[in-house]
């Protein structure tokens, strides 16, 4: 087996090196370089451990915990570049001067801006799922992950994809397909990662020692397969060149428009919706020291959402070439979402019933507190917005920056805030975070940025949207564009503010989980069974 | 009548009316009261297991006593 491994692994060097020198274009070249150094790195690796003997795996009766501690600090580290990439590209849309002459082309927003999204969605969101859906779905079986390294081999293929991904926008690499930009052999790669991530989960599910399959894990099962689905048919694209990025897609038109909003309102509605309601699922009941509200809602929240949420997506395509038929039903679907949205909210909040006194005294459930509460705010927005009449206003205007802020720093940033200060004490087994007030710092840090942040969207949105339909009694459009991006600087100022806040929170996280994690031993469960491995 | 219109005759229809009774199959199924105590027991699964894997003695086979899966799984780990 190991001889198979240094032959593939020295055959994919090769072909790294010899797209490195065929390569047409910068992003695909320095990939090619990035695999082939990789590719040698582990070829000498295998090489050199080829003929010492496998020592069997001496942690057989323990959870894999090592992944996910891998995973925590992976999320903490994107989320920050991210954050921190989100920041600068607000002020530079207050401050046109700060895409820098000396940077260009490579730091001009048009670049920075998938940047920012693709790191705070895939890399800050995706390694949160990564790690908490291997934390939840390991306990929730009572059984180890299957498939031995292969939860390693998803982590490290994901890491490879954001970097790929990344430095593949920065030199001009991208299909032009919003929360799917990169370019074909990207996406490849992608498939073959989410592939084996299900497998993992999915194999550890079999191996179960509960009878029943947690709630969490429904929700994060969904999410592997239909993140799968979407991603595999949004992508459905030609290279131009097997040694070059640039691809064409299948489909075209109208058609590629409703396949795009139809992948990018489920990567919404499945990657950033579904996977976090099975971090809820598992997080809130434990940092709460109770049960869900209620089972039984659960079941029904689950498949009510599962039901509704793949139609929704033609609601970002109202006046468009799409038929009437098309987006009336995204809108019905979307305002249908309303319903099973706040019922699992609902589920989360009362499952601090009888505990709500420990809102006063635990700064990490306040976190999950707040999240539900973002989740239910947005959840309300996004249908009022599907709606045609309100779109037509919204629609290309601050208020969606605004919608999705309140709902990715609100929602998918607060729950995963909570997570990693649940999680990183349990996995370097430390009785509890370093600091406390700490974690009541980065509460109010980021609660103040967000609300900065959708305040001053509102206003903006709201006030450009009714600029561009201003007309004066001769019918004629009042304010020139330039009206409206003049007008917005003040709230341009105040929505980078909050992104200041916002990323100075995340610091603070960051300083508190260095403290928890520096001198303290790795949680090692002493292994009740480590003797039946034989 | 070509593809499209026929898929989206039949999808619009049938497949609609079945997706339906199926969601309201598991609405239904979620509230039937036999179902009560697995539903209680499988609400208390993230306070087990918490440190270390179960093994196959103490496996919790929920409230429902299903003993042959309990064995199953002690064979299938010996």
């Amino acid at each position: 087996m190991t001889y198979v491994k240094i032959l593939l692994l020295g055959i994919i060097t090769l072909l790294a090196l010899l797209a490195a020198d065929w390569g047409r274009d910068p992003a695909y070249i320095l990939h090619a370089w990035i695999i082939a150094a990789i590719s040698f790195g582990m070829f000498i690796y295998q090489l050199r451990k080829a003929d010492t003997p496998q020592l069997a795996d001496p942690e057989h009766g323990s959870y894999a915990d090592g992944v996910i501690r891998a995973g925590v600090i992976a999320t903490a580290f994107w989320g920050i570049a991210g954050f921190l990439v989100g920041t600068f590209i607000a002020f530079q849309l207050a401050f046109p001067a700060l895409n820098f002459d000396w940077a260009q082309p490579f730091a001009n927003f048009g670049r920075l801006r998938p940047l920012h999204t693709s790191a705070v969605i895939f890399a800050f969101g995706g390694n949160a799922l990564i790690a908490t859906s291997f934390y939840v779905v390991q306990r929730t079986s009572g059984a180890r992950l299957w498939g031995g390294n292969a939860a390693w081999f998803v982590f490290w293929g994901y890491q490879l994809f954001i970097v790929m991904a990344a430095t593949g926008y920065l030199l001009g690499a991208t299909q032009s397909k919003e929360y799917a930009e990169p370019e074909w052999y990207v996406d490849l790669w992608l498939t073959v990662v989410w592939l084996v991530y299900l497998a993992v989960f999915l194999g550890t599910i079999y191996k179960r020692r509960e009878r029943h399959i947690y709630v969490a894990n429904w929700f994060y099962l969904s999410f592997i397969i239909t993140v799968a689905m979407l991603h595999v048919i949004n992508n459905l694209s030609i290279p131009v060149s097997i040694w070059g990025s640039k691809s064409v897609q299948v489909f075209s038109g109208v058609q590629d428009a409703m396949t795009q909003w139809w992948y990018g309102h489920n990567a919404v509605g499945f990657f950033l919706t579904a996977g976090f309601l099975g971090m809820m699922y598992y997080f809130v009941p434990k940092q709460a020291e109770r049960p869900v509200y209620s089972y039984k809602l659960s079941i029904i929240h689950f498949w009510a959402l599962i039901f509704l949420y793949i139609w929704a997506g033609p609601h970002h395509l109202h006046y468009t070439a799409l038929p009437d038929w098309a987006s009336t039903l995204g809108m019905v679907f979307s305002i249908i979402l309303w319903m099973p949205s706040w019922g699992g909210m609902i589920n989360g909040l009362m499952t601090l019933q009888g505990a709500w006194d420990k809102l006063r005294t635990d700064p990490i459930l306040r976190m999950f507190v707040l999240s539900l509460g973002f989740y239910g705010m947005s959840t309300f927005e996004g249908p009022m917005m599907s709606i045609r009449a309100v779109n037509s206003l919204s629609h290309y205007t601050d208020w969606t920056i605004g919608h999705v802020h309140s709902g990715a720093l609100g929602w998918n940033g607060m729950i995963t805030f909570a997570c990693i200060y649940f999680l990183t004490p349990k996995l370097w087994g430390r009785a509890q975070m370093y600091s406390m007030s700490a974690i009541n710092w980065h509460f109010w840090l980021a609660t103040l940025g967000i609300v900065l942040y959708a305040a001053s969207m509102w206003v903006t949105g709201i006030m450009e949207g009714l600029m561009w339909r201003e007309v004066d009694d001769q019918g004629f459009l009042v304010n020139s564009f330039a009206d409206t991006v003049s007008a917005k600087f003040p709230m341009y100022v105040v929505r980078g503010l909050g992104g200041v806040l916002f990323l100075s929170g995340a610091l603070v996280m960051c300083w508190n989980m260095w403290m928890t994690i520096r001198g303290a031993q790795p949680a090692r469960t002493p292994a009740p069974n480590a003797i039946a491995a034989e | 009548m070509e593809t499209y219109s026929m898929l989206r005759e039949i999808a619009d229809s049938w497949v609609l009316l079945a997706m339906f009774i199926a969601f309201l199959g598991v609405a239904v199924w979620s509230f039937w009261p036999s179902q009560s105590s697995a539903r209680k027991d499988a609400s208390m699964i993230p306070f087990r297991n918490e440190t270390a894997p179960a093994r196959a003695k103490d496996n919790k086979t929920g409230g429902l006593g299903d003993k042959t899966k309990a064995l199953k799984v002690e064979t299938k780990n010996v």
